[in-house]
């Protein structure tokens, strides 16, 4: 049996805590255009205190767009943003030493020590965290010495999401926080994203790893060709926009088909020689088939169920897969 | 406004010693080539010094204005490659300013042209001894300031070129035509009517005239024009930078 973890613990646990009235950040009708290029047409979310959100969709979809807007990077054409309460364009002074950004691409000296950075950026705030302790969390004391062009492409991210994190920020950006790594970096620095989240704070995340959003998120937004598509929570948009579940059964009963087909909620039976693919509505589909397999006493080599992901609800949303 | 202006100085010093090829070529090469040179001119120096009152009686002075030059194309390459290597991105999100960031380059280029210039004076002592009493502090003072002037046209190159690539040229195509007409090499008064206007309009022609009175022992009174052009132009190009700085 093949498992598929859904992230429904995290859901619970972000409605149990405190929610604020005010989200931490609101964004009404965003554009932004570079010459005639459209990078971002209308978009509207929230980001609630205390939640992992993460802005989803393919490369060019307009997500590192939105984000800088947000940070007060880049000022929108029109539209409505308030961070903590702050216009980001207007107060980005005010802004900047209570949010931490982690930007795509971003680099810092070749040949700046770890720890000479870490005391840069402390200095840059009225009031930043113990460099060495942030440095000890991330697992870079000892590459404290090190330049930073010697090290790996996760340390380097470990430190640029260090550096973010410098002046205690209420709410962290992480523009693509994973590319590039290879799955144990990745997996390090979703830990550390959910500690942050452990500690109160908002994170506002892009990426355009559909398991990345729906392990790591509570809530995603997929935004394609510059528009929101839907927003929800990873497991709530499955839901809604693939409600079709698949379990395979590979029998050599002969009376399987129809059986299979029998069944309510089945919405198709394939066969290929001994390999039967039932589709139908998720819920329940998968109790359907075991408690059939029971009735019919119909012995069994192996049973698998599908449940659709993030990937296939951006497919049936846009109509075109991610990676294009 | 310049939180941060100390630290980012002492680390981008840091920075760049740690680049044991980038120290040789800003120090080293220059003295390197002085010594070579006078060794070269050794025997002829004293009657080149005596008769024309060309360039080898304003050493200092040429000396200084290529180094000036250079680190004008050093620190207009340094801000291209921070800029395309994402480097200003980054520091865009902090509360730096972006004069802090020039200013702090500003300054390690400072550091490293008075060094440069340090080390030549002392090889130069050995050499030409006819320079020992001449007015140093004062065409040290001469030599900074106008410096710090010629700089700020590189704030300027700076807070725009794009790429690394596109950094050195079009810097070079800029500064060495200034550096060309600007009487150091060939006498104002010697080019033709059209030339002496355009060298008129340009900084590097008043830095060249106040360092060479400087040196030959005259006073900064009779070379205040020089000193008001050079403060205009250093606010001009600092508050010219600061509208078209860009950080990506």
């Amino acid at each position: 049996m093949r498992e598929r973890s859904h992230p429904n613990g995290r859901v619970s646990q972000s409605v149990q805590s405190p929610v604020t009235l005010e989200p931490v950040i609101r964004v009404h009708a965003l554009r932004k255009t570079y010459g005639r290029t459209v990078a971002v047409d209308g978009v509207s979310f929230e980001v609630h205190q205390g939640e992992i959100f993460g802005l989803i969709g393919p490369n060019g979809a307009g997500k590192t767009t939105t984000m800088e807007c947000v940070e007060g990077l880049r000022a929108p054409d029109s539209g409505a943003i308030t961070v903590l309460g702050l216009d980001p364009v207007r107060d980005v002074r005010a802004l900047q030493e209570r949010i931490g950004v982690q930007l795509q691409e971003a680099q810092l000296q070749k040949r700046i020590t770890v720890r000479e950075a870490v005391e840069l950026w402390a200095s840059l705030y009225r009031s930043p965290v113990d460099g060495d302790r942030l440095l000890e969390q991330l697992g870079l004391t000892e590459k404290r010495d090190a330049w930073f062009m010697t090290l790996s492409g996760g340390q380097k991210q470990r430190l640029l999401i260090a550096l973010a994190l410098i002046n205690d920020p209420e709410v962290v950006f992480l523009d693509e926080p994973t590319t590039g790594l290879d799955p144990q970096a990745r997996r390090a620095i979703w830990e550390l994203v959910r500690g942050i989240r452990a500690r109160g704070k908002s994170v506002f995340l892009t990426t355009h790893l559909m398991e990345e959003a729906e392990r790591l998120c509570d809530r995603v937004a997929i935004i394609d060709r510059g528009r929101l598509v839907d927003i929800g929570t990873p497991a709530e948009l499955v839901r809604r926009h693939c409600p079709v579940a698949t379990v395979v059964v590979v029998t050599d009963h002969a009376a399987a088909l129809a059986a299979f087909e029998a069944m309510p909620g089945v919405a198709s039976v394939t066969q290929a020689g001994r390999t039967f693919t039932i589709r139908g509505e998720a819920a329940g589909l998968v109790t359907q088939v075991i408690r059939c397999l029971a009735e019919h006493h119909v012995p069994v080599h192996d049973v698998r169920t599908e449940h659709p992901t993030l990937e296939d609800v951006f497919l049936e949303l846009t109509g075109h897969a991610m990676r294009d | 406004m310049l939180r941060g202006l100390w630290r980012l100085t002492w680390l981008e010093i840091k920075i760049f010693v740690r680049e044991p090829l980038g120290v040789f070529g800003t120090v080293g090469v220059p003295v390197l080539l002085f010594l070579v040179v006078s060794r070269l001119l050794g025997n002829r120096a004293p009657r080149a010094t005596a008769g024309a009152p060309g360039v080898v009686a304003d050493l200092p002075v040429v000396i200084a204005m290529i180094v000036a030059v250079g680190a004008v194309l050093s620190l207009v390459a340094i801000m291209a490659i921070y800029r395309e290597g994402g480097i200003l991105k980054r520091l865009r999100a902090t509360p730096l300013r972006p004069h802090t960031i020039l200013t702090a380059h500003v300054l390690v280029k400072l550091l490293f042209s008075a060094l440069t210039l340090t080390a030549m004076a002392l090889a130069g002592r050995r050499l030409y001894p006819a320079g020992v009493d001449a007015p140093w502090l004062s065409f040290a003072a001469a030599v900074l300031f106008s410096t710090a002037c010629i700089l700020s046209l590189g704030f300027v190159i700076a807070s725009v070129v794009p790429t690394a690539r596109f950094a050195q040229p079009l810097g070079a195509m800029i500064l060495y035509p200034m550096l060309g007409l600007s009487g150091l090499f060939v006498p104002i008064e010697a080019l033709p009517p059209a030339a002496q206007l355009v060298a008129r309009a340009l900084p590097l022609t008043y830095a060249v005239s106040l360092q060479r009175g400087i040196w030959r022992g005259e006073s900064w009174a009779s070379h205040a024009g020089e000193v008001l052009v050079l403060a205009l132009v250093f606010g001009a190009c600092v508050g010219l930078s600061a509208r078209v700085f860009r950080w990506e």
